[in-house]
């Protein structure tokens, strides 16, 4: 059996009896155990839930009875994510043992389309990294080629969909989160618009800037699933209603007349070669296609970084205070301590990386700081945004390459928390702002290597998004992931 | 000069759930840590979703004390670690960044005083933490959540008292205030809880902290102004520093100094969106909300003409006021009010009490109505009140049964006076000398008929008699 399908191609297999949802689940299971020792992607994997509601919808389509949209596809989800019943470790110490008791709005949402979870996949620890080796359980590995990071922090939701062991991954995306792995693994994320999609049941990192956003093979996997997810929700006060009924319609609805924006900061100096000659490449296929390519600078987005990390780490300093094992966690118990030393020696076992944005976020936050660094961040967010505002009264797209280097191998950077942190220029001003973008898989490097294009639309325009990242798409062709 | 500032937690008792969650905002006599749910015990991934009908009570009472309404209001996240704090930040409001808080710059009267309010603020409660034994020596804190995320108003004011019994009259104001508001019962246990801060001449200031009652207050305000200005007159400096008040031996103990409080950093919560609050909105508010203290106050002197120290403590007492609106009309009135207070507020003056009450709005109107149209008298009045209130009966039942009814025909109550001239001819010779001996033999006449004649009646009768 052909795991390498889309997940619309799947619910036509499915639909037309050329597979069973029991058959496909069980051998995406059978592919997991395969290459997992090489990809490390799963955190949790439920095979015997997933294999019986497989065959619970199997024999609905076989009654013919009402089945949901996804017909039984197997999907991932990164485990910030909580989902009743199976464990929700942020891939950290701290939620050892967390089991939430409910599963977070996307999930239910998605179960009801009877989508099936196959497991919970990896992380940077809370969601902070760039690469998924700040994980508590260890790193992902790129599919392209494991001694490279997958990217981060969603790199099992990238891993799992490249690697072909799930159609569709849940992801987060804070400061690029969805999008950076979708670029190094090949495949594509969207960061929808703040608001566009529920958070409820989504761990906490940065509050004010991230949103759940979907990785998968191709764009119209994206637009099926996020029909599924988008939407107000009672249980997060900052969703709105979606405004366009169906994104899957009109894909195909080409370039011809549409305005793209190339970011200059963004494809300028700092940029891997090999990723400003695809991007360029990028450009003349839109510009064939009809689209009226132009440069557009924001200059703002040179402080973007610093204003990012300046306001993910307040937040998450305040965020990740709750995580102080008395309520639930892991194994440690209270005997022979007061109070604060419990929490002080609980609190320890945070990895580096998110002790560092903690620390960070507390600083930034303290008496006699706040105007200094976290209120001249919001400044350059306000910025940022009105130049975007500007920018897009000229263009209905912006579009600049995903990261700004290939992927690097595992270990190279982990020390140098400043160079990580530069690579989510490109990324971050979509979360600062509150705005979509979405990477296409694009070109491979001669070494062999993913590299991804990214396009913006203005907010609650994902419709607009998903069509110019469909007619990016058709353009490219792509080899096999050869794992 | 003494100088003392307020900060009191109001509970918004009358709301159904709890300030983010669905949950019960009734927290009270519950199994420990059964009402609790994913939001209010911070469960990750949890959001909070804000009640908007705390929203607007604590806008009533922003309103009431004459605050500014900001035409945007948010929320703060107060962070520090603390076992009570599920998610170890407090969301509340915060006026540092500017005014967001739900009221600022209001005030109010006291004693033709005025008290500055400086903030008013919607916040969640934390849970409570239950000692086994007395905190101080026990190994073992147990924590329950069920209070955790109750909707709270924190009202805060400027140092604008001079005495603790200021302090104590403004306590009771308030009270009367938020229950008359239909916003809170202030005499719940822990719904209204009332933090102190003191300076005296050449001082520094003190704050007061774990009060547990308003009587309280006012003790642990005279103590501090004692024990400070005894440390003035010895050239002590008063350090700046927080004090709690031990219940138990009546004084403040040092707990903490200034300088090592906790910095809380506070950081906006972005998981709920700015609230916009129209002009217009408030306006609304402000005509649909309960007719104010002393409004009413006003209204009952100027309309029925009941005496002024009648009309406020009437209009003070939210069950009382509401009881005299359903009863009176516009004869009764002043009787129905009279009635109220001196004869029912004595009868009744607990909230226990008052639940116990059988009485109607239809039978105190009765009883008045009797009054005014001489029915019966004000003393007979006043055995029928307290039948009704023990058996709910009505007005007629209990004039029947008790033989209350007013004598009132000259001929009748002349048959009496005769039969009470034929007891008493001492008191009679007396009376013929002495004018003022008269009352003794009205009190006879009064006595013989349990209270039914009209004792002006009466005694027009007996001069009569006594000059004829």
């Amino acid at each position: 059996m052909n795991l390498d399908i889309s997940a619309t191609e799947y619910i036509s297999q499915v639909r037309n009896g050329t597979i069973s949802a029991e058959e496909f689940v069980s051998k995406t299971i059978d592919r997991i155990h395969a290459v997992e020792n090489k990809i490390h992607a799963y955190i949790t994997i439920d095979e015997k839930n997933a294999l019986d509601a497989a065959k619970t919808i199997d024999k609905k389509i076989r009654a013919k009875e009402k089945v949901g949209a996804c017909f039984g596809m197997p999907l991932s989800i990164k485990d910030n994510i909580c989902t009743m019943g199976l464990k929700t470790t942020c891939a950290s110490k701290m939620l050892e043992d967390f089991i939430a008791p409910y599963d977070a709005t996307v999930i239910s949402r998605l179960k009801a389309e009877d989508a099936i979870i196959l497991g919970k996949v990896n992380l940077d620890e809370f969601a902070m990294g760039s690469t998924t080796e700040f994980s508590f359980y260890g790193p992902t590995k790129n599919p392209w080629n494991t001694q490279y990071v997958p990217g981060g922090s969603s790199g099992g939701s990238g891993a799992s969909v490249s690697a072909l062991e799930c159609l569709i991954s849940l992801g987060s995306d804070t400061g690029g989160s969805v999008r950076s792995p979708a670029s190094f693994c090949s495949v594509v994320g969207l960061k929808p618009t703040y608001g566009l999609v529920s958070r409820y049941g989504l761990v906490s990192y940065a509050n004010s800037i991230e949103q759940i956003g979907p990785v998968a093979k191709k764009v119209e996997d994206i637009a099926f699933i996020l029909n599924i997810i988008a939407g107000r929700d009672p249980h997060d006060d900052t969703t709105m209603e979606k405004k366009n009924d169906d994104y899957t319609k009109d894909l195909d609805a080409g370039l011809s007349g549409k305005k793209i924006g190339i970011i200059e900061q963004m494809t300028g100096s700092g940029i891997d070669r090999e990723v400003l000659s695809a991007t360029n490449k990028a450009v003349s296929k839109l510009q064939d296609l009809g689209a009226q390519c132009i440069p557009i600078s924001l200059d703002a987005v040179e402080h973007s970084v610093a204003a990012y990390y300046t306001i993910a780490s307040a937040e998450a300093s305040s965020n990740l205070s709750r995580y102080d094992n008395l309520r639930y966690g892991f194994d440690f118990g209270t005997e022979g301590f007061e109070f604060k030393a419990y929490v002080a020696k609980v609190r320890s076992n945070f990895g580096p990386e998110v002790t560092r944005r903690m620390l960070l976020g507390a600083f930034v936050l303290s008496a006699g700081y706040y105007g200094k660094y976290y209120l001249k961040a919001q400044k350059v967010r306000t910025m940022i945004k009105s130049q975007i505002d500007e920018a897009f009264k000229k263009v209905d797209l912006l579009l600049a390459p995903t990261m700004p280097i290939l992927p690097f191998k595992i270990g190279e950077k982990i020390d140098d928390p400043l160079t990580l942190y530069l690579l989510d220029i490109n990324t971050i001003i979509a979360n600062l702002t509150g705005i979509p973008a979405i990477s296409v898989p694009f070109a491979i490097s001669s070494s062999n290597l993913p590299i991804g294009i990214q396009l913006f639309a203005n907010s609650f325009e994902e419709k607009k998004l998903l069509q110019a990242a469909y007619s990016l798409q058709q353009t490219a062709n792509l080899p096999k992931v050869p794992i | 000069m003494t100088k003392i500032g307020l900060e009191i937690h109001c509970q918004l008792t009358k709301l159904e759930s709890k300030l983010f969650c669905n949950c019960k905002a009734d927290y009270r006599n519950l199994a420990p840590n059964s009402n609790i749910c994913p939001i209010c015990i911070g469960l990750p991934g949890s959001l909070p979703m804000l009640n908007k009908r705390a929203v607007e009570k604590a806008a009533m009472i922003s309103i009431a004390l004459g605050c500014k309404i900001p035409e945007k209001i948010g929320f703060f996240r107060k962070n520090y670690f603390y076992p009570d704090l599920p998610k170890n930040f407090q969301i509340t409001q915060y006026n540092a960044y500017g005014p967001t808080s739900i009221g600022s710059e209001g005030k109010i009267a006291i004693e033709g005083k005025e008290i500055r309010i400086r903030r008013i603020q919607l916040e969640e409660d934390p849970g409570r933490l239950v000692y086994e034994g007395s905190s101080e020596k026990t190994q073992i804190t147990l924590v329950d959540y069920n209070r955790a995320g109750t909707p709270l108003v924190e009202i805060v004011t400027e140092p604008d008292f001079e005495s603790p019994r200021q302090v104590r009259i403004f306590l009771n104001i308030l009270a009367d205030l938020v229950e008359n508001l239909g916003v809170s019962d202030p005499y719940l246990e822990g719904a209204m809880r009332v933090d102190g801060n003191i300076s005296v001449e050449k001082g520094n200031r003190v704050e007061i902290k774990n009060v547990g009652s308003f009587r309280d207050i006012e003790k642990a305000l005279h103590f501090e102004i004692t024990r400070q200005q005894s440390l003035v007159e010895r050239n002590i400096p008063i350090p700046a520093e927080t004090r709690h008040w031990d219940e138990a031996r009546k004084i403040t103990v040092s707990s903490r100094s200034k300088e090592e409080e906790e910095d809380y950093r506070y950081l906006p919560e972005a998981d709920i969106p700015i609230i916009q609050i129209s002009a217009n909105a408030v306006s609304v508010l402000q005509r649909t909300m309960p007719e104010s203290i002393v409004a009413k106050k006003e209204r009952y002197i100027k309309k029925y003409g009941i005496p002024p120290q009648v009309a406020e403590v009437l209009s003070s007492d939210k069950f009382y006021s509401e009881l005299f609106e359903k009863a009176h009309n516009e004869k009764n009135a002043k009787e129905a009010a009279n009635i109220i207070t001196t004869d029912l507020m004595g009868f009744a003056d607990t909230r226990e009490k008052k639940l116990e009450l059988k009485i109607s709005a239809k039978h105190l109107s009765d009883l008045a109505d009797g009054i005014v149209n001489n029915k019966i008298t004000r003393n007979s009045g006043k055995h029928a009140l307290q039948e009704m209130v023990k058996t709910g009966k009505s007005l007629s039942e209990i004039i029947t049964a008790l033989d209350l009814g007013h004598v009132s025909d000259v001929s009748s109550i002349e048959k009496i006076v005769d039969e009470v001239f034929k007891e008493e001819e001492k008191a009679v010779l007396e009376a013929k000398q002495n004018p003022d001996a008269v009352n003794y033999i009205v009190g006879k006449v009064m006595r013989k008929t349990k209270g039914k004649v009209d004792p002006s009646t009466t005694l027009e009768i007996i001069r009569k008699k006594l000059s004829s």
